[in-house]
């Protein structure tokens, strides 16, 4: 039984620390950078890590930022992401970053400082029982009590955190079992005892999703966060796949990147913000392929009313993201690349012709959506004009796509996070953090830090709104002491613009506390944080902001002041389907008023 | 799978865990974050080491939610197994109860020994004005009982919950 490590030999004499035994434990499981905050629990770790030379320790601000910049981390690179607490506070603070990469399926490895095993249950000073409060907000989590069990426990929460659907992992880690001596022992190269997720499709649900496709007039490949972690080879497959079949692809807010967005396949984003052409199209599918994605709410709207007349095949690593919310008629349990190579491999293999005149019929159909250009906006370009939100967007795209840079672009939550979602076109995976599931404000600029710190040479950018920046902003401080040259580019709109939009449409105008008050100078606050503030008023100054903020060599906070009155257009409202969308001002269509069932779904 | 089927099912589950802290904790924590029944939970050691449990939860839900459940439990990091008990075939799933009945009426407390007589319960402790009967059966035989003991003096009710497993040859 595997719980019990072997006990040391009685002759083996234990010549590390516990503290020790963790670090060689995260140097074996690869771990380069830890995000931390120090405490009085996790000293014996702290002194370690000044000792030691190979794995390097970023200061934040605040916990949560620590758990943001590993999540920014993990998602740029494919890593785990490995955030260093104390006991108490700094648990409970590191609680919401958790359940962020819990509902973005992000591995993190959090190690919490946790009172001495013989004072747990007192009520001691920093103490909260951080696996209790923990448990709904990880994956999975460890208290090792015994430093026998230290190093495997280690070693198994990264293969649990990285296996199957990935996810957030605490490892609580009382103040004796760091200073008392502990044996090491390499990971296990056995299999997980009772933790071991299907990767591998099942070929008689393969043959099954073939056939449908192949019988397919209408099909959609609706796509979401699941192919970016399942890695290049999963963004690959899906590509050569897409293009074989020539089916329209459309993806999740936490898939974008996985499929080019300027390839003529690619219908945008789908769902409440989506476009109108993605959203159309999956209301009239006959076949949708779902692959890694969870029919989330934000993109099915109203359940009874999605996608009445498909055939659904569903790819998903975790059972239980299929028949959660939508019925389907052809799961399948795999890792995405492994069944995307599957599905080219039987596509190939299926003699069967596609039906491509029924294809040939949806494109002309899709085109007809596509001619509508739901994202439409006006700008004016006249001196002094106001800038729209959507083309302040729209310039920092084609502003970074003029450079050879690698570009990320990390983002807060609300309307500028949309407006990037439509504006700004990935064509690589792993290039797009963004706090999907949770919505977190506060997300954005530590999770840049994070990503910087991966890719010291990339330009990344936090798009932000100036009230989510305000939620993490000490993380400036951190920006200032590794001199990470992260560029925040707010869309000052004065407005938590997706309250005030919803208010608006909602709630009859009554614009309640979603006025941002008493803002700071945004052009001080950089220089405060020794980085540069730069401001643009009106459109005719725009460009040159942006220029201006893409080559300096230091953390930059752009305060770009945008229309205020500007709302997040297409929108699906709460309870609606999705052939009922709101178009912006642009259109003429409206959709229906909203149900009174719609009002109390957020 | 049906899974448009509104009708509600009960469903009696096994999971076999790993018996470590806190895997109780987060079966329980799962049904009650997301909404789940629990009509009966059981849960104690049963391999020689004491290393692994079976919690037999009987929860009752539409035929999608069943699968969700089952789904939710199977992901757990500690759960070896999963097995729908309801599903794979016929089972057998008892439960003990201890049963005092107080009354100072002669002819009530000759009536409890009687009807417990007929239900096939043992009478484990006795005195002059009561007994605490032990019975074991399905849950419907229990609550048949309880029925009966109630106008004769039910006074106190401990009942162990649900113990499930397959008949024939069938193992989880």
């Amino acid at each position: 039984m595997s719980t019990i490590a072997p006990a040391p030999a009685a002759s083996e004499t234990l010549t590390l620390s516990g503290a020790e035994v963790l670090l060689r434990a995260l140097k074996d499981q690869g771990v380069e950078v830890i995000f931390g905050y120090p405490g009085g629990a996790v000293l014996p770790i702290y002194d370690a890590i000044f000792q030691q030379n190979a794995i390097r320790h970023i200061l934040v601000r605040h916990e949560q930022a620590a758990v943001h910049a590993a999540e920014g981390y993990a998602r740029s690179t494919g890593k785990v992401g490995c955030v260093l607490v104390t006991s108490g506070p700094g648990a409970t603070n590191a609680v919401t970053g958790l359940v962020d990469a819990l509902m973005d399926s992000i591995p993190i490895v959090c190690l919490t400082g946790q009172v001495p095993t013989h004072l747990i249950g007192n009520d001691a000073f920093q103490e909260a029982d951080t696996t209790g409060i923990t448990r709904p907000a990880t994956k999975h989590n460890y208290l090792v009590k015994r430093s026998e069990d230290l190093a495997r426990v280690v070693h198994e929460a990264f293969y649990v955190a990285r296996s199957g659907r990935p996810g957030p992992v605490v490892i609580d880690l009382p103040k004796d079992i760091l200073i008392n001596k502990a044996p090491y022992v390499a990971a296990a190269t056995a299999a997980h005892r009772s933790y071991r997720p299907q990767t591998q499709p099942d070929a008689g649900q393969i043959a099954k999703a073939i056939a449908l496709l192949k019988s397919a007039k209408r099909p959609v490949i609706y796509t979401g966060g699941g192919v970016i972690n399942a890695g290049d080879a999963a963004s690959d497959a899906l590509r050569r796949f897409a293009r074989k079949t020539g089916y329209p692809v459309t993806s999740t807010l936490m898939g974008l990147g996985a499929y080019p967005a300027n390839d003529p396949l690619f219908l945008g984003m789908l769902g409440m913000h989506g476009t109108y052409e993605a959203n159309l199209v999956m209301h009239g599918c006959d076949v949708m392929l779902n692959v890694g994605a969870r029919f989330d709410d934000r993109v099915t709207g109203r359940l009874n009313a999605f996608s009445p007349g498909s055939k659904k095949i569903h790819i998903d690593i975790d059972p239980s993201s299929i028949n959660k919310n939508v019925p389907v008629d052809v799961p399948v349990v795999a890792d995405a690349a492994a069944a995307l190579e599957a599905l080219i491999a039987a596509w190939d293999a299926d003699p069967a012709q596609p039906d491509r005149d029924g294809l040939a019929a949806w494109w002309r159909q899709i085109d007809t959506w596509r001619g509508k250009d739901s994202l439409r906006f006006t700008q004016t370009k006249a001196k002094g004009g106001v800038i729209k939100p959507q083309y302040a967007i729209q310039r920092l795209y084609e502003i970074t796509r003029e450079m050879d840079r690698e570009v990320y672009i990390t983002t807060e939550v609300g309307q500028h996070q949309m407006w990037a979602a439509q504006f700004f076109r990935f064509d690589r995976p792993n290039r797009w953090m963004t706090s999907g599931g949770l919505g977190t404000m506060g997300y954005g600029l530590p999770a840049a830090m994070g990503v910087q710190i991966a890719h010291p040479d990339a330009l990344v950018i936090d798009i932000a709104g100036e009230a989510s920046i305000l939620m993490n902003i000490q993380e400036m401080s951190t920006i200032a002491q590794y001199r990470l040259p992260v560029k925040v580019f707010i869309l000052n709109n004065q407005y938590m613009g997706m309250v005030r939009q919803w208010q608006e449409l909602l709630h009859g105008g009554r614009y309640s506390e979603s006025y941002s008050e008493a803002l700071p100078d945004f052009v001080k606050l950089a220089d405060a944080f020794q980085g540069v503030g730069m401001r643009a008023q009106s459109v005719d100054e725009l460009d040159d902001v942006i220029r201006a903020m893409i080559a300096s060599p230091t953390a930059v906070i752009a305060d770009i002041a945008v229309d205020q009155k500007e709302n997040c257009f297409p929108m699906i409202p709460s309870g609606a389907a999705h052939n009922d969308m709101i178009l912006g001002p642009e259109h003429e269509s409206r959709a229906r008023g909203i149900s009174d069932e719609g009002l109390v779904l957020v | 799978m049906n899974a448009m089927n509104t009708t509600l099912r009960t469903a009696t589950i096994s999971v076999l865990v790993e018996n470590e802290a806190g895997v109780l904790a987060r079966v329980i924590g799962l049904f009650s974050g997301r909404g789940y029944n629990i009509e009966s939970l059981t849960v104690a050691p049963v391999d020689d080491e004491g290393h692994k449990s079976r919690i037999n939860i009987v929860t009752s839900g539409t035929e999608m939610v069943i699968q969700q459940i089952k789904a939710q439990l199977d992901r757990l990091v500690p759960v070896y197994r999963v097995a729908d008990l309801t599903q794979i075939g016929p089972h057998v799933a008892a439960e003990m109860a201890l049963v005092k009945v107080i009354s100072d009426n002669a002819d009530r407390r000759s009536e409890a020994l009687r009807f417990a007589g007929e239900y096939g319960a043992r009478t484990v402790d006795a005195t002059e004005t009561s007994f605490v009967f032990e019975m074991t059966g399905s849950t419907e035989k229990l609550d048949a009982f309880l029925d009966t003991m109630r106008p004769l003096g039910l006074a106190e009710v401990s009942r162990t919950g649900v113990a499930a497993m397959t008949r024939g040859t069938t193992i989880i």
